[in-house]
């Protein structure tokens, strides 16, 4: 962690109860009393939180709910922002990224993210999804970058919609086409994680329906964590969901038990609209 | 987790689940006036009653019809979740319940008319007398926990349903009885026997709807509840 963060010694870490019951294996990532502040004010108050190998998380909650600022924790994106200060900790596969050993270009590498709206760089498609192996160095011919670029858009599911088209902008595809375009990009690097904040949000039904289907199918490979104001999208994507209000993580669990029986007030408040 | 007292922001949307629960209830008395009614015109043979009962249970099978078109349409538009999903969802249960009902109030009306009075000898009536209390007040029961979402008294319903078995399978006994005793009471005998059939199946419904206000309730299912517990007692 850097300087203005508090360690927690490994062995007291290790001790930390797991909070989702039923989580059987080593949780791909874990967030233990994490607690995150933008200067003075407090944005997250004491979050634990296990995310699944292999599955994906959402992340629900009102506006400034924190659950956005938890997502960016996850590969220290917060570190862009000077007044933003972590504590407690962030695991991934047990080890802290906010070590001092951590370099934090590999942990984007391994922890990539697309974000709400789609942010192909000014590049060609071939350009925009090549980019990222090779700054890290993942390529040593053009046949393995031909080749990581192919598989990536397949697995995006674009690859036959753009297969003519390879030196064409990026910002010439539809919306939809550009958010898969930008998830190409994130698991070009191979990434584990996938963060996803509000990844539909400007997309329509129809563009919507071809990306959740995407995550579906992705998870086999990744673990996902999406940020998301759609509840439906949240109980069609998600195996487990977490529900934030006010900084605080209120409820995890289950999807399915969440979204019809859920154990909090406020949870229950929330999806059903009762609260802003 | 309960269903919230917090009204939602949409204020639409909360008086569609008002207008659902008032849909229930009316159609809940609707229910248990025609099955009492049935009981009371088969105890006098009143045969312009019982054709009463048959021909108003046109309005139960349409207040079922208008109660599944509201529930459909709310989730297509609503999207419930939660505590409104339940409520949705437990209503179409207790509105397919509540109509099975009418089906028996109907039911042994048609008996009613074909019972002769005549060669009817009054002790025949027995069993059926001693069911009716306890398959009134199981329906009332049954709908009021729905209503106050009261899980006790869904858990008392359900209960009570062995009594309701038990008392069913005295009448049988007791009617077979007169059967054997006198082959020309078998007609009769037979029409009564249908009417006891109709209400211990009343009497399941009724344990439907009390497993209905506890799922409202908990989101938990009581028979299973229930068989957790005889287990933990054995």
């Amino acid at each position: 962690m850097n300087d203005s963060t508090t360690i927690t010694p490994p062995s007291e870490a290790a001790s930390v109860q797991p909070v989702f019951e039923g989580a059987g294996s080593r949780p791909k990532m874990t967030g233990q009393n994490v607690n995150v502040f933008y200067g003075e004010k407090q944005a997250l108050f004491d979050v634990n939180l296990e995310i699944e190998a292999n599955q994906v998380t959402s992340l629900i909650g009102p506006s400034g709910c924190g659950k956005s600022t938890f997502l960016r924790s996850l590969n220290r994106m917060n570190d862009t922002i000077d007044i933003c200060r972590v504590t407690g900790n962030i695991l991934l596969d047990g080890q802290d990224i906010y070590d001092r050993s951590i370099d934090v270009v590999e942990l984007r590498a391994r922890v990539g993210m697309v974000f709400q709206k789609p942010n192909p760089f000014p590049k060609s498609i071939f350009e925009n999804v090549a980019y990222g192996p090779r700054i890290h160095g993942m390529v040593q011919n053009k046949t393995d970058l031909d080749e990581i670029v192919t598989s990536s858009l397949k697995r995006a599911g674009l690859y036959e919609e753009v297969k003519d088209r390879f030196a064409e902008p990026g910002t010439s595809l539809s919306g939809g086409q550009q958010q898969r375009l930008c998830i190409a990009r994130a698991i070009a690097t191979k990434p584990e994680v996938l963060l996803m904040d509000e990844p539909c949000s400007a997309l329509d039904p129809i563009a919507t329906a071809i990306i959740e289907e995407l995550i579906d199918e992705l998870r086999e490979n990744f673990t996902i964590i999406i940020v998301t104001h759609s509840m439906q999208q949240a109980a069609r994507v998600s195996q487990k969901t977490a529900f934030f209000h006010l900084g605080k993580l209120i409820e995890e669990g289950a999807t399915d038990e969440i979204f019809t029986n859920p154990r909090d007030k406020k949870t229950q408040d929330y999806i059903t609209g009762r609260i802003g | 987790m309960s269903v919230s007292n917090s009204e939602h922001i949409v204020t639409s949307y909360e008086d569609e689940l008002t207008d659902l629960a008032r849909a229930i209830s009316e159609m809940g008395g609707m229910v248990e006036a025609a099955i009492s009614a049935a009981i009371n015109a088969l105890l006098k043979l009143d045969h312009e009653t019982a054709k009463q009962i048959i021909a108003a249970d046109k309005a139960v099978d349409e207040m079922q019809r208008k109660i599944d078109e509201t529930a459909v349409s709310m989730i297509a538009r609503r999207q419930p979740m939660a505590a409104d999903l339940r409520m949705i969802i437990s209503s179409v249960h207790v509105a397919n319940d509540l109509e099975r009902i009418g089906d028996m109030a109907k039911s042994i009306a048609r008996r009613t008319l074909q019972i002769d009075g005549n060669k009817l000898a009054p002790q025949f009536y027995n069993g059926v007398r001693h069911m009716t209390d306890l398959i009134l007040n199981q329906i009332k029961d049954a709908l009021d926990s729905f209503a106050n979402r009261d899980t006790a008294a869904a858990i008392a319903v359900c209960e009570r349903d062995d009594e309701v078995d038990a008392l069913y399978m005295s009448l049988f006994r007791e009617l077979l009885t007169y059967m054997m005793e006198d082959p020309r009471n078998i007609t009769q005998c037979t029409n009564l026997l249908f009417c006891g059939k109709s209400l211990e199946r009343t009497g399941d419904h009724a344990t439907n709807i009390a497993e209905a206000a506890y799922y409202l309730e908990t989101g938990k299912n009581l028979p299973v509840i229930l068989e957790e517990k005889a287990q933990q007692k054995s």
